[in-house]
């Protein structure tokens, strides 16, 4: 038995040396010199090509084998999860990647180190499209890594009509079978289009309505989730979804009954990013990593594993990626194109705004009168009770110091 | 009491240490977070926020004491015939209760979670074998299930230790003197495993009234309990203070829910004769 296991096993490490061996990535020197060091990733969760399975490559290990720099890789959930774990310190990340509007905050806050993009031998791959942005106008802080937008994921055999609008999320029809997504800036972002106001208002009577609708579509809702909207869509336990076209892909392999759609209101788009924060312990390390996250062979790897659409134009070139090239999904056509809307970074009292927002309508709608009335329950028992332990204890002390018995 | 000598000091202090490094200093911490703003100043500012979360605080303490009680309720009798019974089956009983907890918390509730969706394994049978579907999921009652399912085990070992340690001569005894089986177990049983029972209550209701991953995954997120608004408070709302002011009102809150217990356990009372 130990003898098969051993024999698939160096068949498989002799397999993966034919097909990713020497020369399977550009200037595979330059990578060389850091041997024994290590570099923290702190990534998205299902952000990254992470198995050997169907052809894929786990970018990470391929990364330890080139370089000899061991991945620490660990995942967050959200920019707002991320955020705190950073700011806080207590954490040392050398690799981090955000979306726009949190680079823009992190930039503004000083937590980023520069990065100077001409010492990325791949750089050059980064579409034109994608640099300048108004989040790192000078390309100093960050190189793009994935673009997406936000639309609607419906279950065909769920939904009766196939949906245009974001108002499908408070339709009456599916109430128990929707499900919203659990970060603040993301949900508030469904409302604030449906009320045709900007994904960056700052106007308090803005934002208080849109928590409004938000508790107005509470009770219509499954729950509030983010990565296991995988499961609940793909086996189909909920029928609509607000949730990243990139995600969507991956969920349609699944499940084909699944389909996705561009509200007619408008969508988020967002730019997800490199970074080095300033808690970095190996920049060296990190900027290796960062070009080899632009090399196309693993570039397309990971565009094919996580489903977003490229900024990079040597993978839109690889021939593996010739079909995605023209997922309608990921690349619409001109005249499908949504209006689209950055997120910005917003005033700290804003974000407050938020937060506070956010919080009352997570803690909105708790019926409360049936806990009153057990808790007088119970407190009525407990009294009873206690008297009952009250009057037999003096009674006790009665008996016991009876003269006659003394 | 004997003065402690060098040795005895000696043995202690590790765990001196360590209560010192992990329990008074984080406490401390909390103490300070709920206090105190980011610039240093004192404010009642977090503190004074809390009547907001009145509502959700009770349906916390509500729903984490239905979970001790059902547990209590279900626990009980097992831990009864667990003590009475031979070693063999007492073993085996114990590897029963214990084999649960070898799987991470995290892991149980996310089965759970899968066991009862609509499209679940339970409902998918119940379709199979020609009955209705029943929604489980996203309800206050699968929250309390969940919460009995994870800490059903803390109830029962107390429970049964006590049990297995009380003297059975007392219960003949009592026996002898005519006594049937509902007065032993009123006038006996009961009082006698009244440690156990106060024991188990608190190792089940605190960590069922915190807890928030259990609520997230089977309460579907749509209605919170304390434990989820603290948990956002630290994890993506970045607001330690009032995570901490909301942690030190719900300590104090167990601290009383856990002193109104005592009254009927107390130490001072010398049993048998309590109800």
């Amino acid at each position: 038995m130990k003898k098969l296991l051993f024999i698939t096993l160096s068949v498989t490490v002799l397999l993966s040396l034919c097909a990713f061996g020497a020369g399977a990535y550009e200037n595979e020197d330059w990578y060389s010199g850091l041997e024994g060091t290590t570099i923290n990733v702190f990534n998205w969760g299902e952000y990254i090509s992470d198995t050997y399975e169907d052809g894929m490559i786990d970018v990470n290990a391929e990364f330890e084998k080139l370089t000899g720099i061991k991945v620490n890789y660990v995942t967050y959930e959200s920019n707002e999860d991320m955020y705190p774990k950073i700011k806080n310190g207590g954490a040392s990340y050398d690799i981090v990647i955000p979306s726009d509007y949190m680079i823009q905050r992190m930039i503004a806050e000083d937590m980023l180190l520069g990065i100077d993009t001409g010492k990325l031998p791949n750089y050059h791959y980064i579409s034109e499209e994608y640099k300048n942005m108004y989040y790192d106008p000078d390309n100093a802080f960050s190189v793009p890594y994935n673009v997406g937008m936000v639309g609607l994921i419906y279950n065909t055999k769920m939904v009766e009509e196939k949906p245009d609008s974001w108002t499908a999320l408070w339709d009456e029809r599916y109430a128990g079978k929707i499900l919203m997504i659990d970060n603040p800036r993301d949900a508030f972002a469904i409302p604030q289009k449906v009320l045709g106001y900007s994904l960056n208002s700052t106007d308090e009577k803005e934002l208080s309505d849109v928590a409004q609708m938000l508790i107005e579509q509470k009770p219509l809702l499954q729950g509030y989730v983010m990565d296991e909207i995988y499961n609940k869509m793909e086996s189909g336990e909920a029928a609509l979804v607000p949730y990243y076209v990139g995600d969507f892909v991956c969920m349609k392999d699944v499940n084909p009954d699944l389909d996705f759609v561009y509200p007619k209101e408008g969508v988020n788009i967002f730019v997800d990013a490199v970074c080095i924060p300033k808690c970095a312990q190996n920049y060296e390390g990190a900027i290796k990593y960062i070009n080899f996250l632009l090399d196309p062979e693993i570039g397309v790897n990971n565009a094919l594993y996580i489903g977003y659409a490229t900024p990079n134009t040597g993978v839109m070139e690889h021939p593996d990626y010739a079909e995605m090239k023209d997922n309608e999904y990921l690349y619409p056509s001109e005249e499908n194109m949504p209006d689209v809307e950055y997120f910005r970074n917003l005033p700290q009292e804003t974000l407050d705004m938020f937060s506070s927002l956010w919080n009352e309508i997570k803690i909105h709608g708790t019926d409360n009168t049936h806990i009153y009335l057990g808790f007088a329950a119970v407190g009525a028992v407990a009294l009873f009770f206690i008297i009952k332990k009250a009057v037999t204890k003096k009674k006790r002390e009665y008996w016991y110091n009876f003269p006659e018995v003394k | 009491m004997a003065k402690k000598s060098l040795s005895k000091k000696l043995i202690a202090s590790p765990y001196l240490v360590w209560a010192g490094i992990f329990i008074i200093v984080p406490l401390v911490i909390v103490v300070y977070y709920s206090f105190f703003d980011a610039n240093g100043n004192f404010t009642l500012e977090y503190v004074s926020e809390m009547g907001k979360y009145k509502d959700v605080m009770l349906n916390s303490i509500w729903l984490g004491f239905i979970a001790t009680v059902i547990s209590l309720v279900l626990a009980y009798p097992l831990a009864y015939i667990m003590a009475r019974s031979t070693a063999n089956v007492q073993r085996t009983m114990m590897m029963l209760v214990m084999l649960p907890m070898w799987m991470n918390l995290l892991i149980r509730t996310y089965s759970m979670m899968i066991l009862m969706q609509d499209t679940g394994i339970i409902n998918s049978f119940l379709e199979r074998i020609g009955l209705d579907s029943v929604h489980m999921i996203n309800t206050q009652g699968a929250v309390v299930l969940g919460m009995v399912y994870n800490y059903i085990p803390y109830m029962i070992l107390p429970l049964y230790s006590i049990m297995a340690k009380m003297d059975h001569n007392l219960i003949e005894a009592a026996e002898d003197l005519g006594a049937n089986k509902v007065t032993v177990f009123k006038n006996i049983i009961l009082p006698l495993s009244l440690p156990g029972i106060a024991s188990g209550f608190t190792m089940v209701f605190v960590p069922s009234v915190s807890t928030f991953y259990i609520s997230k995954k089977l309460g579907g997120n749509t209605f919170s309990l304390i434990g989820d608004v603290i948990e956002m408070q630290f994890k993506s709302a970045n607001n330690y203070n009032l995570g901490a002011s909301l942690s030190l009102v719900l300590m104090v809150l167990i601290i009383i829910c856990m002193m109104v217990m005592n009254r009927f356990t107390g130490e001072d009372d010398d049993g048998g004769v309590l109800i």
